[in-house]
């Protein structure tokens, strides 16, 4: 099971039938495998990484630090949650340290965002401060270095 | 005035009248071909571990860029010598018994031509890695090669070894798992040969540069089979477990007077491995495990993914199980080695290299290498299937020490995902 997820994470394009091959396993064992992984959310969805400054469509990407009160009983959870429904918002994550969230969020321009703090992040009751930082490149996501440079230099036959 | 040609009678005959590389010669077809997808390629796809390469930047920052002792860097030895223990369990001592070289390649150089004398005799499974027979002549001797077949896994047996024994054998060149085969040995066979090696008082080099990369069974190290250590010079280096080809780095292991000998010569030709190599490779034995055993899964899931394609294709393949080639038999395409390779590069424009470049037994085979993406794999088989079904190949066999159960029919169309 490891090993599927493994192959799926470096490339979810990869069939059944391949990973099958891989490793050395039936076909729909792996097949049954992977649909119980979905179905258990183990596998959450298959995405794909794109580029999206080279694709020449203008993101505006910001990191918000977010400073919460939290609630008895749920703790974090609850603002959380509700900051997670907000479409704008790609990713949510509790961190350790100055600030409680840490909570990307993808707009048209910055005005957009600039709005989208002030207008429904900061209004949320529970959340104490924010700070707004926009991303100006990005270098690396998921693994995935943008501009590689490490292409493939061997010679085309050697022996 | 002399015109330029004539000045090749001056080139020692040794040297002109020496072959070049079978390899050399579809090289320069490949690099005039545009958007090739190459299975041609003799070295690792990934690129050396960073740590690896960030250690030895460090190294360079911290000054370290003068000679090393002639043997090498005596850490390094210390750490060559911890894993070959660790990992077969044969002991050699860094002092004496340990020899830092510029890549396999150098190491093969010198142990031929501190052990060979002129008309010894050197025994060389085949087909065989492009270098051995050259090298062997150079030093004088002459290179006996003795044929392997598909049918038996392209393994070298005791008695084919016997029979090829004249007065005049020295050594036994041996290397497995192999390039261009991917054959490895078993235990069992290795010691029928050990005991052969014995009986006739032979030497052995084992260039053992694949040892890391084997997917079927265990690699035995030859050194490590009982009364082997003391006849052995045992090769090997950090090119291909580590992706390490362009560093340059390996090393020889045997008794101390081989060592020594091997020393003498390597002193004065080359003085030592560059030391930026030997700060590299003892990051790789520090620290490079984990990579290592990362890039070895990875290859085996690619090894699995090109045994199916062969077989759904319809070429006869042996089961490799090691290195990251695989030798399929193309003969039922009606086609030559090198017209099979030619022919498929040109329509196809994916290149293999013609397995006669590995001795007169790999005609009829070409050499895959699977050291290439899985999206380039499945596109360069997908190529190569239609390329056979036009030659009239069908579907049936393939040989190798498993037996699949039952036969699959052939691919309708391709899995998607």
């Amino acid at each position: 099971m490891k090993e599927i997820l493994e192959i799926l994470e470096s490339d979810a394009r990869l069939g059944a039938e391949d990973i099958a091959i891989m490793l050395g396993m039936d076909k729909e064992e792996v097949r049954r495998v992977i649909k119980e992984l979905e179905d258990n959310k183990i596998i959450l969805k298959y995405i794909t990484l794109v580029n999206w400054e080279k694709a020449g469509n203008e993101k505006v990407m910001a990191m918000i630090e977010v400073r919460v009160a939290p609630q008895r009983d749920v703790g974090y959870d609850a603002v959380a949650e509700r900051i997670c429904r907000f479409p704008e918002v790609r990713s949510v994550r509790l961190v350790s340290g100055a600030y409680d969230l840490a909570v990307f969020i993808e707009g048209k321009n910055m005005r957009e965002i600039s709005n989208f703090v002030a207008t429904k992040l900061a209004t949320i009751e529970g959340v104490l401060s924010t700070a707004t930082h926009f991303i100006l490149k990005t270098y690396k996501q998921d693994g995935v270095m943008f501009e590689d440079g490490e292409k493939d230099r061997r010679l085309a036959v050697s022996p | 005035m002399k015109n330029q040609s004539s000045w090749s009678s001056y080139v020692n005959p040794l040297v002109s009248s020496m072959p070049s590389s079978g390899i050399r010669k579809f090289f320069d077809l490949v690099s005039g071909t545009k958007g090739v997808i190459s299975l041609g390629v003799g070295e690792p796809d990934f690129i050396t571990p960073w740590h690896i390469r960030e250690a030895c930047i460090y190294s360079l920052e911290k000054g370290y860029t003068m000679y090393t002792s002639n043997q090498g860097l005596f850490e390094l030895r210390q750490a060559i010598a911890g894993d070959l223990e660790a990992a077969y369990g044969v002991a050699y001592d860094p002092g004496k018994e340990i020899l830092v070289t510029v890549g396999v390649s150098e190491g093969l150089d010198l142990a031929v031509r501190a052990l060979v004398c002129p008309g010894d005799e050197v025994l060389i499974p085949e087909p065989s890695y492009v270098s051995y027979a050259p090298c062997v002549s150079l030093a004088g001797g002459k290179a006996v090669t003795i044929p392997t077949v598909m049918e038996e896994g392209f393994r070298i047996t005791a008695e084919k070894i016997e029979a090829a024994i004249t007065p005049r054998t020295k050594i036994l060149l041996m290397c497995y798992p192999n390039n261009p085969t991917g054959a490895v040995m078993d235990r069992r066979s290795l010691l029928e040969i050990a005991e052969v090696v014995k009986a006739h008082d032979l030497l052995v080099i084992s260039d053992e540069i694949y040892s890391r990369l084997t997917y079927v069974g265990e690699h035995t190290c030859l050194a490590s089979l009982p009364g082997l250590r003391e006849r052995t010079v045992l090769l090997n280096g950090f090119s291909k477990a580590y992706a390490m080809t362009g560093w340059r780095i390996g090393y020889a292991a045997g008794n101390p007077d081989f060592i020594a000998a091997m020393t003498k010569i390597h002193q004065y030709t080359m003085l030592c491995a560059p030391i930026t190599a030997q700060m590299a490779a003892l990051e790789a034995l520090k620290n490079g495990r984990l990579a290592m055993t990362q890039m070895v899964q990875q290859y085996n899931r690619r090894r699995l993914l090109v045994i199916h394609a062969f077989r759904e294709m319809g070429l006869p393949c042996f089961e490799p199980g090691g290195a990251f080639y695989a030798f399929p038999e193309i003969t039922r395409t009606g086609l030559s080695s090198e017209e099979f390779a030619e022919q498929f590069l040109k329509e196809e424009k994916v290149a293999v290299v013609p397995g006669n470049a590995f001795g007169p037994s790999g005609e009829g085979f070409v050499r895959c290498s699977y050291a290439a993406s899985v999206e380039d794999l499945s596109e360069a088989f997908r190529r190569m299937a239609s390329f056979c079904r036009a030659r009239g190949v069908r579907p049936k066999t393939i040989l190798g020490p498993r037996s699949f159960a039952g036969e699959k029919k052939p691919a309708a169309g391709q899995a998607t995902g």
